[in-house]
């Protein structure tokens, strides 16, 4: 298997996807010409040309309303924010457009489309840059929300995004893009929507992390084990929407304690969802609350020291771990 | 400030009492505790104690008259003070504030209520209450906003939530149970409802005591290497301390599935206890001569009779026949570690049976004192519910009333009682020769859900073995 960046792997999933069907096309800022805001979209424009990648204006709105009719139309449009906040100027295109037409059409519209891009805080980008909104999406029945945290699962992930006939909104993390792991080299590779993964198999505690917390996460299980013989599970939902809460469930079965790490803010996130649902499912099993670390309850601060307390962190996570079991 | 006094539940089965005495008159100054009144309720007299110190402003239920439960009967309060609207409000919903637990929450909706409705005092009575629910509203959004707080960074320290808990107010009308509510995390409560544990044996390793897994864990290995390394002890659950201090202590293995549907079918045949009656006839002279040797030796007070040495022998007999000594408990069968015997004694009003704890293990001397000593007590009514309650079987003796055999009625959830004649001299024939020996009839009654008719006759067969060569009782 080839060893490649997230980067890279999401890269390799838009050229298969592309050679694979002619109805796939990339739109959006700076995606063609320059390669894209991130490089995710390197050396596509120069392959494949205009009708395959295109460059738009400053639109958000527009190109996102462009997309949809396209998808509408037949065609199976991936729409690249150059980061998810600007998707909020879109946001009418996604969550009552694209969202509602296979519904209110009754079934004679679908809405094959993807709308990626990546989401929560990059490197001191400030209150307006670094908002993590899978909450915001997920809220909304008709979408599919996905988010990646290795470069094997983002290039499986996208695959399943593209083919899939509902609109799917994929977020990635800037942090991430340079993460190195191993990647199937399958054409045909894909991972289905709606299955979590078990990154860390363990006894004693489960956490749930998606996205820029799970390397995080990673890490404090592994200080764990060793500096205090405590054995983590890591469970990735991967998908938010379809979310896989069997797979969380049944962790929870077997340690009887959760903490959920999101980059999001803790008010109706995602994280408070799955303690929802563990709680109907599997709250004989609990041996302590579910713990949550969320973003801090405030506009993400610009200076970097302020910027890294508000944010989740494996101190935090290790002190949650020992309270959630009573070390 | 005035406040009611209400009829108190002083037995378990316990509807209304009957003001059978005032200890105080309207006027006089009550210490907390102090007994105010005697009631008598449908086994005993009790008497009732004031919660708080005051003045008896008012005695609303007279001597002979009934109150229900949770009833006013009388008003408590400074000397001097108004408290007329406090009484239209109060014994108009029956519940006051201070009423127990099960009615605590209706009474309080309902106080709320009258005080809307009635005059400035009761207003003022009811509205303080009003502000410490309001003020309690207020402190817990304090606190779920520390808490929102508690989940950015820089606030997550343990004393601030801890400050927030003890600045809850302490409600006046706060059952004393609230403060010991058993906190259990919900895991370690199954595993200890799956393993037989005794949550209230275990102390809490969590924050605020909290029972978590690890001490159930903990308890489970105790469990483990305390037991003995006999195969046989380990397939039956270990016993249990029962609720009531001095009662048998007991374990409980699950019904099978054939004794449930025994039990099933028995019980539409006939009422909810199936029954059936075994009798035996037992030549007494055995018995009647070892009690002769017994009481040629002790004091004249001391003397014990027939029926004491048929109660110890009952209670040694029952525990080599262990269904003798259990209760049905619908899903698992109760089966007593001791014989507390319920006897029955005959009263003014009607019967009531004291409960001699352990009679295994008590001698005959100690059953025949503590006998009297309870008999005289239920006959004055001062017996303590606990007295009367949870015996594991019941012995019924009309010999003395010249009855050669009856049949008694179970009383549950014991599975039998016996029912004794007297022990009159007959002709029986002993080796082809017709002799005269004193008999005595025994007819047990046995709940056919947990007692089979040869686990009676069984049972019988000791009985009647042991009282008739005493001498078995050593062994």
């Amino acid at each position: 298997m080839a060893v490649l960046t997230i980067r890279d792997a999401l890269n390799q999933a838009l050229r298969e996807e592309i050679i694979r069907d002619e109805n796939v096309f990339i739109m959006g800022e700076e995606v063609a010409e320059y390669d894209g805001a991130y490089k995710v979209t390197r050396g596509l424009w120069k392959e494949f040309g205009d009708k395959r990648v295109v460059d738009t204006p400053i639109t958000e709105l527009g190109f996102a309303a462009v997309g949809v009719g396209a998808a509408m139309a037949g065609l199976r449009p991936v729409i690249e924010f150059m980061t998810f906040n600007f998707s909020i100027l879109a946001s009418d295109q996604i969550i009552n457009h694209a969202a509602k037409m296979r519904y209110m059409s009754g079934g004679q519209f679908k809405v094959p489309i993807v709308f990626r891009g990546p989401n929560g805080s990059a490197y001191q980008v400030s209150s307006q840059h670094s908002q993590a909104l899978e909450a915001f999406y997920a809220n909304f029945p008709g979408l599919k929300v996905v988010m990646p945290s290795t470069p094997a699962d983002a290039k499986g992930l996208l695959k399943s995004a593209i083919r899939d006939d509902n609109p799917v909104v994929f977020l990635e993390q800037e942090r991430m893009y340079g993460i190195k792991g191993e990647v199937p080299e399958d054409d045909d590779f894909t991972i289905p929507l709606g299955l979590a993964d078990v990154k860390r198999e363990g006894t004693d505690c489960t956490i749930v992390a998606r996205s820029m917390t799970v390397p995080l996460a990673m890490q404090a299980a592994e200080i764990m084990q060793t500096d205090f013989d405590v054995s983590i599970e890591v469970v990735d939902p991967r998908t938010i929407k379809p979310l896989d809460i069997d797979t969380i469930v049944r962790s929870v079965k077997k340690t009887n304690c959760l903490i959920v790490v999101e980059e999001s803010h803790a008010f109706a996130s995602v994280g408070a969802e799955i303690s929802h649902q563990v709680m109907e499912q599997a709250f004989d099993y609990l041996d302590a609350p579910v713990k949550r670390i969320s973003c801090a309850e405030a506009p993400m601060p610009y200076a970097k020291n302020l910027e890294e307390m508000a944010l989740p962190d494996v101190p935090k996570i290790i002190q949650a771990i020992k309270e959630v079991c009573y070390l | 400030m005035a406040n009611t006094i209400i009829m108190p539940k002083l037995s378990p089965t316990m509807e209304e009492g009957q003001i059978s005495r005032w200890l105080k008159k309207e006027g006089d100054a009550i210490e907390a505790n102090e007994p105010i009144a005697e009631v008598d309720t449908d086994k005993a007299t009790m008497e009732v104690t004031s919660l708080e110190a005051g003045t008896l402003l008012k005695i609303v239920i007279g001597e002979g008259n009934n109150a229900r439960l949770g009833e006013t009967i009388g008003v408590i309060g400074e000397k001097g003070e108004d408290f007329s609207a406090l009484l239209n409000g109060a014994s108009s919903n029956g519940a006051s504030a201070k009423g127990d637990a099960e009615t605590r929450g209706q009474g309080d909706a309902a106080k709320r209520e009258a005080s809307g409705a009635s005059q400035e005092k009761s207003v003022a009575f009811a509205s303080e209450r009003e502000v410490t629910v309001a003020k309690q509203s207020e402190q817990q959004l304090k606190e779920e906003a520390n808490e929102t707080a508690g989940r950015s960074y820089d606030d997550q320290r343990p004393e601030a939530k801890e400050e927030a808990e003890d600045q809850r107010p302490k409600t006046k009308d706060q059952s004393p149970g609230d403060s010991q509510r058993m906190i259990v995390s919900p895991i370690a409560a199954r595993m200890a409802s799956e393993n037989d544990i005794n949550l209230k044996s275990i102390k809490g390793s969590g924050p605020n005591g909290r029972i978590i897994k690890r001490d159930i864990e903990t308890a489970l290995a105790e469990v483990q290497s305390s037991k003995p390394e006999v195969v046989s002890q380990k397939s039956a659950p270990a016993f249990q301390t029962a609720p009531v201090q001095g009662a048998s202590a007991f374990r409980e293995e699950n019904t099978s599935k054939m004794r449930q549907v025994i039990a099933q079918r028995l019980a539409t045949s006939i009422g909810p206890i199936p029954t059936f009656y075994l009798t035996v006839e037992i030549e007494m002279d055995a018995a009647i001569e070892f009690r002769k040797q017994i009481n040629a030796s002790i004091k004249e007070e001391e003397k014990v009779s027939v029926n004491d040495i048929i109660v110890k022998v009952a209670a040694m007999a029952s525990l080599k026949h262990p269904f003798v000594n259990s209760s049905y408990q619908d899903k698992t069968i109760r089966f007593y570690a001791d014989a507390d015997v319920g006897v029955a004694v005959a009263i003014d009003e009607g019967l009531i049976t004291p409960v001699v704890r352990g009679a295994n293990r008590k001698t005959i001397t100690e059953i025949s004192r503590e006998i009297k000593e309870m008999a005289k007590r239920a006959r004055e009514k001062k017996l303590q519910p606990e007295e009367y309650t949870g015996a594991t079987f019941s012995i019924s003796n009309l010999g003395m009333f010249g009855i050669e055999q009856f049949t008694a009625i179970i009383n549950p959830p014991e599975a039998a009682i016996f029912a004794v004649g007297s022990a009159a001299p007959k002709a029986v024939v002993r080796n082809g020769e017709i002799v005269v020996r004193n008999v005595m009839n025994v007819t047990m009654s046995c709940d056919h859900r947990v007692i089979d008719g040869a686990t009676g006759a069984k049972f019988l067969q000791t009985f009647k073995q042991m009282l008739e060569n005493p001498i078995l009782m050593l062994m």
